[in-house]
């Protein structure tokens, strides 16, 4: 049923894709791609690169001292690492969403969403209240900060803040939305509401999350991949994963016999 | 066994000794403190009426009259050094806390502790002859530039430590939501900061609103109130000095009442500053 | 509006920061290179003998340092003296023997005195301190060791006693901060190590966080110097300005910053304002090479421990 939602289009693609840190190679060598309109999830054991590798999609890893990227990535065709390619154009159509929730902390619910736009130079107030609206919506917290839109973003609880971010994220109508563990700092019951909407977002946005959450994966992902020390051991259907891995270290990770 | 118990006894009198002298020079050091606060107040307070905020001097050897022209010299020319002061620090600030692993910041930072080490009076002297030599007359201006080559240092310092505060994974926020560099720095750390490097700024201020030796000789000072910059100009220390070190009774009354006002004033400021700055340290906000 | 890449524009940010970095290093060497070229004169005229030549004689055009330089030190080695021991004892009470919610009382007081204004030390040093010395301490240590060579002569009050006191009291909070930010270093599991062998807290505190915090002390005390060589308005009030090398600690004497103070507005000739620009030279070179050598002293240490 779920195969026939999704598109056959691939929207991102990582070909030979490598990262380093200095002279250490976190990331070894990736080739996958991505269907329009799915959830991925990367799975595997702590420490192995899979956050890393997320950040070589957006470009964010280049940022740290010392970090490097080989490789390709394209998104919808185009690499995005190639010379000439403005790369705060890049995160334009990349979201992310990180693992411990940071939304500004001296902008206000409202303001916290529009930024992106904001700052793009979209200033109209009509649009920009249109955005956040359904970006709240779709991040299942309108209902939640209408009355108090212009209280400080940090003044919610934690499982809200994080859904404020994945609204922030939203505002700016990236194709693709990257997910760093985005519940791992949140209690069962915020996070069962992330992973209820997401079945919202999928509608219209790809989604590629990290989780060190097995179950989670399971639950919410199309496809999923496994790492272990910066290597895509495999990637396929949720579904034929975890009942049927190909690969012995998957089936050792999914048994729980390590990891 | 008779000299194990000695023994034991021996250390537990040298612990307590140095227990006495610990709270002792605790003492000592507060002691003054309370002393010159008390003294201070009960010389400065009491000589305090309306017409020291009120007035200009009088003639020497007239009684009355008061600080006006120095309280509002003092405002007038710290007020010129946070114009010069302020833009630098901070954009040093921003360089030190969004760039530290360059060359150029790590000859800052040591600049930095060498410019806050140099004696005030010498930078008076370097104002002295860049800003009253060319103009040829003692001007607020040079008390101006004096009063912001001695709070560039703290300020730079502060914001530096204020925006170094905040936490990375904002700015790879930012970053992520496709913001050039320079919009993540202005719009987002800068502006959340605010309040926080307005704090710095406030214990600069208190540090040059005190300051006396620099001004010697760059605005020296005036009996007349004045608001002109290329002209000499009153400020509180100087006119506390000025009345201090004179003969007069009454000019010693009055300078123990300007000392009353700019302690206060100070100490306010430092410990409003310096109170906030470590709730901030502390604060789990982030 | 022109669209410029991103990169550029956070190029263009980046040389801007650096322009004004660079700017203010700048301005460092700059205010050596005016002070240098305002004392060159002197310079010229005096030489290095400057710094040993005692007389100091504006009408006759004589100008030697040396009664400053030594006026400077000797009240700045007497306040570090005295300071340095009772900032090392205010710190260790500090961090050592009050509870949390009162250290942090005690230590804004301790930084209280830091804020107060050097002119109001000063007053209070005119008004208060130096008729103590004059009429009780003076008196007391004639009385009580009149055999130490150091306290012959009269005392009036103002002079280098007097000075150094204040300084004293101006630099505990200087000392104090940069050691009490040393002790707090120590961990706390080696403070319990010694307790588990048994020692007294004296004990402890001599084990655990003395001994290991000795370059830093050092630091801080070399810094509350710094502070003390430049110190002006306080020790311009209160040192009596007597351009003389005395033995006795109740004599008047002068420091590089009091004399300039006093004499600068009125100096009349072209090489009595250059050597006053040349004392102020001599004391930037002091004060700057003293925090150098604070700076290096942490470094050291730690490479050694």
């Amino acid at each position: 049923m779920d195969e026939l939602k999704q598109s056959d289009k691939i929207i991102l693609e990582a070909k030979n894709l490598e990262a380093w840190f200095g002279e250490f190679q976190a990331v070894k060598g990736i080739n996958v791609q991505y269907f329009e309109r799915t959830i991925n999830a990367i799975i595997g054991p702590s420490g192995c690169g899979k956050s890393t590798y997320l950040r070589c999609l957006n470009r964010i890893h280049e940022e740290i001292e010392g970090a490097s990227v080989k490789g390709e990535v394209l998104l919808e065709g185009k690499n995005i690492y190639s010379k000439g390619i403005d790369v705060v154009d890049v995160r334009k159509r990349i979201g992310m969403v990180f693992q411990k929730p940071n939304p500004f902390p001296s902008l206000s619910i409202l303001d916290n969403v529009v930024i992106g736009l904001r700052l793009q130079g979209i200033t109209k107030r009509s649009i920009l209240m249109e955005v956040a609206e359904s970006c709240l919506k779709k991040a299942a917290l309108w209902e939640e900060v209408k009355d108090k839109l212009s209280s400080l973003g940090t003044s919610l609880s934690g499982g809200q803040q994080q859904r404020l971010c994945i609204a922030r994220a939203l505002a700016i109508n990236p194709p693709v939305l990257l997910m760093d563990e985005p519940t791992s700092a949140l209690d069962p019951i915020a996070t069962a509401k992330i992973e209820e909407l997401m079945n919202e977002i999928k509608l219209d946005y790809t989604v590629i999350i990290v989780t060190h959450n097995m179950q989670q994966a399971a639950r919410i992902s199309d496809y999923t991949s496994f790492f272990v020390y910066g290597k895509m051991i495999e990637h396929g259907l949720s579904s034929d994963i975890f009942t049927n891995p190909r690969e012995k270290q998957t089936e050792d990770y999914i048994s729980g016999r390590f990891g | 066994m008779k000299v194990t118990f000695n023994y034991r006894l021996v250390r537990s009198i040298k612990n307590q000794l140095f227990t006495f002298v610990i709270v002792l020079s605790a003492a000592v050091v507060l002691i003054p403190l309370l002393m010159i606060i008390q003294f201070v107040f009960r010389e400065g307070a009491s000589s305090l009426n309306l017409s020291f905020f009120t007035e200009l001097p009088k003639p020497v050897g007239e009684l009355g009259g008061g600080m006006l022209h120095a309280i509002l010299g003092t405002t007038y020319i710290v007020l010129l050094g946070v114009l010069i002061a302020v833009p630098i620090g901070v954009t040093c600030g921003i360089y030190l806390s969004e760039f530290s692993k360059s060359k150029i910041s790590k000859t800052l930072k040591v600049t930095v502790d060498l410019m806050s080490g140099i004696p005030s009076i010498v930078i008076g002297i370097f104002a002295y002859l860049m800003v009253v030599v060319p103009l040829k007359s003692f001007s607020a201006l040079a008390g101006g530039v004096a009063l912001s080559i001695i709070m560039l240092p703290i300020i730079i310092k502060t914001s530096e430590e204020i925006l170094k505060l905040v936490p990375n994974h904002l700015r790879e926020a930012g970053l992520a939501l496709g913001l050039p560099r320079w919009k993540v720095i202005f719009f987002i750390i800068l502006k959340g900061s605010i309040a926080n490097l307005l704090t710095g700024i406030i214990l600069a201020v208190s540090r040059a609103a005190g300051e006396t030796a620099p001004l010697l000789f760059t605005a020296f000072g005036n009996m007349y109130l004045s608001f002109n910059i290329k002209e000499p100009m009153a400020t509180l220390p100087v006119q506390i000095y000025t009345y201090a070190i004179s003969p007069f009774k009454d000019w010693q009354r009055q300078a123990w009442a300007g000392a009353f006002v700019l302690m206060v004033l100070i100490l306010s400021m430092n410990l409003f500053a310096r109170y906030f700055l470590s709730r901030i340290k502390d604060k789990k906000g982030y | 509006m022109i669209k410029l890449n991103s990169k550029t524009q956070d190029a263009v940010l980046f040389y801007a920061l650096r322009i004004i970095s660079l700017l203010v290093i700048g301005l460092l060497l700059f205010i050596i290179f005016v002070l240098f070229k305002a004392a060159w004169p002197s310079i010229t005229q005096n030489g290095v003998k400057f710094i040993f030549n005692q007389e100091w004689n504006p009408v006759e055009n004589q100008f030697g340092a040396l009664p400053f330089i030594f006026g400077t030190l000797i009240t700045s080695l007497i306040a570090v003296l005295i300071a340095a021991p009772v900032s090392i004892f205010v710190a260790l009470f500090i961090s050592e023997y009050l509870p949390k919610n009162i250290s942090h009382i005690i230590s804004l007081l301790v930084e209280m005195v830091a804020a107060i204004p050097s002119i109001v030390f000063g007053l209070w040093g005119i008004f208060y301190l130096s008729p103590f010395v004059k009429n009780t301490l003076a008196p007391f240590l004639k009385l009580h060791f009149s055999f130490v060579p150091i306290f012959e002569g009269p005392s009036f009050g103002i002079g280098i006693l007097t000075a150094a006191l204040v300084l004293s009291i101006m630099i505990v909070p200087t000392i104090s901060s940069v050691c009490r930010s040393v002790f707090e270093l120590i961990p706390q599991h080696q403070k319990e190590a010694s307790y588990a062998l048994g020692s007294t807290k004296f004990e402890m505190i001599k084990m655990a966080v003395l001994s290991p915090s000795v370059s830093g002390i050092t630091s801080a005390i070399v810094l509350g110097l710094g502070r003390a060589l430049g110190e002006t308005m306080a020790v311009t009030m209160l040192i009596g300005n007597s351009p003389i090398i005395s033995k006795s600690i109740f004599a008047p004497a002068a420091t590089m910053a009091s004399v300039i103070a006093n004499e600068y507005t009125d100096a009349n000739s072209p090489l009595h304002v250059s050597s006053l620009c040349y004392l102020a030279l001599i004391l930037f070179l002091i004060t700057f090479l003293s925090n150098i050598f604070a700076k290096n002293i942490v470094k050291n240490f730690s490479k050694i421990g």
